[in-house]
């Protein structure tokens, strides 16, 4: 360990608001979410952060960590303090509710409106499908459907930030398995929901997704694929 | 944030990815010929001797013209929508503008330095 004591400045409040800076004693295999539990449990409990599962499964404590999008509860604080120093802010492109809570309403709205959601047609009297995971394009869907739904990639997009109608890294992922997924029957109405400049045409592949997805996911492979689909789909004349 | 159709965006998507294929070769042959010709230096009586009545030249600029004037305003339209608060029509009507000027400038500039040389 570098020091005993590590300084840690945290946005307090919201838009309008100011950081403040507490110290933490320095603990071996420390993560970024035990600092601030520690901040909420032994100093300032008004403290606002979101978690749950505590081991990289749930997405909740996403956060800003020295001005990059992060898992925090996975992050430890020997990676990524800088001369014993955390600055913490809530995530970019969201509306911050208090301290580091931001409102994720907008990033799910964006994957319903990407249509997120699987559609089939067969009852459950119907023989289940048989799917191969060799097939090419299960192979495609099982590639980019561990998303964990923290909102790193949203927070990191300059797109997203540049373009408050465009859906994102995260939903377009979503709908990139679907389009993969033999069993779901809205291809068309789903390339028409991630068509367009606020969709997949919107991508500049900057790759800052690929490079901060904590699943080590690559939703700007998934909107390539995606570009290419609604452009076979555009030339066919089946999009409107 | 649009007035275009999905068909019509992803149209223009693909104008813009093929005007940037016929560029890159463009945009070589342009670059190569001026380090070639510039070797003796550069006048415009060696470029009206070069180009002027050669009709493969102007097949040539015509072609790099027409690219110009699809892939730069697509962009521009892009740049606009992102870093300004202009409203999209606005920005359409500048990015049309911007077209149909690139478009009559070069082609009157091709046609020009065909038209100056030759028997």
């Amino acid at each position: 360990m570098e020091t005993d004591q590590l300084s840690v400045s945290i946005w307090r409040g919201g838009d309008g608001g100011a950081y403040q800076t507490y110290q933490v004693p320095r603990l071996e295999s420390q993560t970024v979410l035990d600092v601030v539990t520690y901040i909420q449990r032994e100093i300032d409990p008004s403290l606002s952060y979101r978690f749950a599962c505590r081991v990289g499964v749930c997405g909740s404590c996403a956060m800003t960590v020295n001005g990059k999008a992060r898992w925090t509860c996975r992050t430890h604080v020997s990676r990524v303090a800088e001369n014993g120093a955390l600055t913490l802010n809530p995530l970019r492109n969201l509306p911050v509710v208090k301290d580091l809570v931001v409102d994720m309403a907008v990033f799910f709205d964006k994957w319903e409106k990407a249509m997120g959601a699987f559609v089939g047609d067969k009852t459950r009297d119907q023989a289940l499908a048989a799917v191969s995971p060799s097939d090419p394009k299960r192979k495609e869907a099982s590639a980019g459907i561990e998303c964990i739904g923290c909102g790193i990639c949203y927070a990191t997009c300059d797109v997203v930030d540049w373009n408050k109608d465009y859906l994102g890294p995260a939903a377009m992922n979503r709908s990139w398995t679907l389009i993969n997924d033999e069993r779901d029957v809205a291809r068309i109405p789903r390339l028409q929901a991630i068509a367009g400049d606020n969709g997949c045409l919107g991508c500049h592949s900057q790759q800052g997704c690929v490079e901060r997805c904590p699943k080590s996911l690559n939703p700007t492979g998934a909107i390539a694929g995606l570009k290419r689909h609604t452009m076979k789909a555009a030339l066919k004349g089946e999009l409107t | 944030m649009t007035t275009a159709s999905l068909r019509t965006e992803t149209y223009l998507w693909l104008a813009q990815r093929i005007s940037a294929i016929v560029l890159a070769v463009c945009v070589v042959v342009h670059l190569t010929t001026m380090i070639v010709a510039v070797q003796g230096g550069l006048s415009a009586q060696e470029i009206i001797a070069r180009i002027g009545g050669n009709k493969l030249w102007l097949v040539y600029y015509l072609v790099f013209v027409a690219a110009v004037a699809i892939h730069a305003p697509l962009g521009l339209k892009t740049v606009l929508r992102e870093m300004t608060a202009l409203p999209i029509k606005r920005i359409e009507l500048l990015v049309g503008l911007f077209a149909i000027g690139v478009a009559a400038l070069g082609f009157r500039a091709a046609f020009g330095l065909y038209g100056l040389g030759g028997s």
